[in-house]
């Protein structure tokens, strides 16, 4: 703080770190808390707030124990986004490794601009393209019978298939980059040693690169896994009629049912269990959280 | 138990860059050999031509005379110690040297008696369980020398490997390389710019200059009878002076400079003629109150003097304005010249030799 002040002087100190503050409290910490308050209440007309009806319970939260569909569509939100999130790891983790260490240098920056050119496009026009693409008479059906690779169309849009792959898209690069920092930062004598004494490609990096990487994927598959489980225009974009997301029954709670009370609830559900979710798998794996703040 | 290792011709060009020009050099088995030259000379990309971890452009790369060429780093019976070690910090310190054991398939136990065993050879009982973080940097040393030893390679080589510790450490970890080469008698290709080093461990060294081999020799050969201009400067100080062969006769040369004519011998490739130098050692220059007639002399003033213990280094300026160095025995029964005074250095024509400046390409 004392440095802040030498360096950019009190007027700009105190109005950068109110400012921040401000974020935090207004747009971040009011808001949960305003939430985390509904969602001990009752769904009341109007007429009835602040009246006898109107104390806190954990009815909303019950709602949710007692309704079996829901329970079983948040199971499957976990399933899947574990299943993106692996996807990610298995697809980022070797392509991190390319880019660090073996193309070279002077590459690097170009395919990271190709990488990156599809996030500067909104999250849900990338959606939707994936749902052109994907649709039963879209162009990957056409390409790959074209190409005599299938003979019939493939529904790709059943199930939870397209969700799958829209999310893959959506976030693989949140995987990359942490995974890309922590190899960076191996120094590639280590590698090169490990070979010299004879270890095979596998050996090498499952003895030396993952370890040292392993910060990177761990942070890489929490920021992932948090933001599948969290995300809602993916999901009900290229939605079939049977995957059902978490997030779109919160959505419905709120938006169609009015009922911000239980769709609060039901909010503090997903984050908590997905917390709770995630620390018992780091927990398992062995990464605490000090490793992945680095 | 150790094998040669035989570079033919080997070429290494980078792009239009050729970092390795033609070196040509057979490394006996069990030998201690030195590739000694100043940074950038392509020292390090020799030693990484023999580890395998890149083939050479042009030339053969054979070991045990078994051509090299294609085979992997992780195949070849070698050893690197790399110039910053990398060793592996998230393992403990046993399990670091018991790695190449364990690719190798190795049971845990047997790996653990092993990393005991080469710890107990490198001098360091207690540390198996430690990390690495928590070591030295002469344990870390010689944690890397254990790790490599471990794999019981017939090549060991080593990438200027003390050049991070202190003067006293990296002293006493030159005799104990040397100990430890001799106890193992594997082949040591060890790489250094610090020619004090290469003379003092080594059997044999090479000198090298901008990619080219410029001398292979016994350190004494190297320090007594270089081969051109640039081995002689590199190792070893000199007092040097330009000028042309006026005339060759038995092996002795007739020198002609700015500041007189010197006799001295005569180094490879010089012939009548030449445009080169005299060089002569520090040790093998005297300071006299006469001209001498019968060998070398020139007149000098004694500008500098700085006192070594057991010797003393006398610097003079000669009419030119050049400076030169003599290196006079401590003798506490003898005064020193004083500063200032007029003197004449002498040197015998035995002790000066014309070398032409560096090889450009070997032969
Ligand atoms: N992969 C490479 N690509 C291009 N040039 C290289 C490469 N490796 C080495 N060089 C060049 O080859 C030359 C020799 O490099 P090398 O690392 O062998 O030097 P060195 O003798 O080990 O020097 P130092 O004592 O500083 O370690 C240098 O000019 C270097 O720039
Ligand atoms: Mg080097």
């Amino acid at each position: 703080m004392g440095e802040l002040f030498r360096r950019y002087g009190y007027g700009l100190s105190i109005t950068m770190v109110g400012l921040t503050a401000f974020w935090l409290l207004m747009l971040v910490v009011i808001p949960n808390l305003v939430l985390f308050e509904f969602s001990f209440k009752p769904y009341l007309p109007v007429v009835d707030l602040g009246g006898p009806k109107d104390v806190y319970s954990l009815k909303n939260y019950e709602t949710f124990l007692n309704s079996p569909i829901h329970i079983t569509i948040f199971w499957k939100t976990v399933l899947y986004s574990s299943l993106v999130t692996l996807t990610c790891l298995v697809l980022s983790y070797p392509l991190a490794y390319f880019l660090s260490k073996v193309c070279r240098p002077a590459n690097a920056p170009t395919i990271f601009l190709l990488l990156l050119i599809p996030l500067w496009v909104s999250e849900i026009l990338r959606s939707f393209a994936w749902f052109i693409i994907l649709a039963f008479q879209g162009p990957l059906n056409a390409l790959l019978l074209g190409l005599h690779v299938i003979h019939d169309p493939i529904r790709w849009l059943s199930g939870f298939n397209g969700v799958i792959i829209g999310l893959i898209y959506s976030y693989v690069l949140f995987m990359l980059f942490p995974i890309y920092n922590a190899i960076s930062s191996l120094d590639t004598n280590q590698v090169e040693a490990a070979q010299d004494l004879g270890s095979s490609m596998w050996r090498t990096h499952w003895r030396v690169v993952i370890p040292h990487s392993k910060p990177g994927i761990a942070s890489g598959c929490v920021m992932v896994f948090m933001l599948c489980a969290g995300s809602v225009i993916v999901p009900s974009t290229l939605a079939s009629t049977n995957s059902r997301w978490f997030t779109e029954i919160i959505q419905q709670w709120m938006f169609e049912g009015l009922d911000w009370n239980t769709g609060a609830a039901y909010a503090f559900l997903l984050l908590v269990l997905c917390i709770l979710f995630v620390s018992i798998v780091m927990r398992v794996l062995n990464v605490r959280l000090v490793d992945i703040a680095k | 138990m150790s094998e040669d290792v035989e570079l033919s011709h080997v070429n290494m060009d980078f792009g239009k860059f050729r970092a390795v020009n033609n070196v040509n050099v057979t490394i006996k088995a069990g030998e201690f050999f030195s590739f000694l030259g100043p940074s950038g000379c392509g020292k390090t990309t020799i030693l990484r031509l023999i580890s395998g971890f890149m083939d050479p452009t042009g030339g053969a790369v054979k070991i045990g005379g078994k051509d090299m060429i294609g085979i992997g780093p992780n195949m070849r019976p070698t050893a690197l110690i790399f110039q910053n070690l990398a060793l592996f910090p998230l393992m403990p310190v046993w399990e670091n040297i018991a790695f190449g054991l364990e690719v190798r398939g190795v049971d845990k136990a047997t790996r653990r008696a092993k990393a005991e065993e080469l710890l107990k050879l490198v001098d360091l009982h207690d540390s198996a369980d430690k990390k690495v973080s928590q070591l030295s940097g002469g344990q870390k040393q010689r944690v890397a020398i254990a790790r490599a030893l471990a794999v019981e390679p017939k090549v060991m080589l080593l990438d200027e490997p003390l050049s991070a510790l202190d003067l006293k450490l990296r002293q006493h970890m030159r005799a104990e390389l040397r100990a430890i080469q001799k106890r193992t008698g594997v082949t040591f290709i060890y790489i250094t710019h610090d020619q004090g080093e290469a003379l003092a461990m080594s059997d044999r060294v090479g000198v090298m200059s901008q990619g080219v081999l410029q001398q292979v020799g016994t350190p004494m050969e190297i320090y007594n009878n270089p081969a051109n201009g640039f081995v002689a400067s590199f190792v070893g100080e000199n007092n040097v002076f330009e000028g042309t062969v006026k005339s060759l006769s038995n092996g002795v040369a007739t020198f002609a400079t700015s500041s007189g004519n010197f006799t001295s011998k005569v180094g490879p490739g010089v012939v009548k003629g030449t445009q080169a130098k005299i060089y002569v050692r520090p040790e093998h220059s005297f300071l006299q109150a006469k001209a001498s007639t019968k060998t070398n002399s020139i007149p000098v003033d004694v500008a500098e003097m700085a006192f070594e213990g057991n010797f003393v280094n006398i610097f003079v300026k000669d009419a030119k304005g050049a400076t030169h160095m003599v290196q006079a025995q401590n003798d506490p029964n003898a005064s020193p010249p004083v500063r200032g005074s007029k003197q004449h250095m002498v040197f015998d024509t035995e002790d000066a030799v014309v070398l032409v400046d560096a090889a450009t390409a070997s032969h």
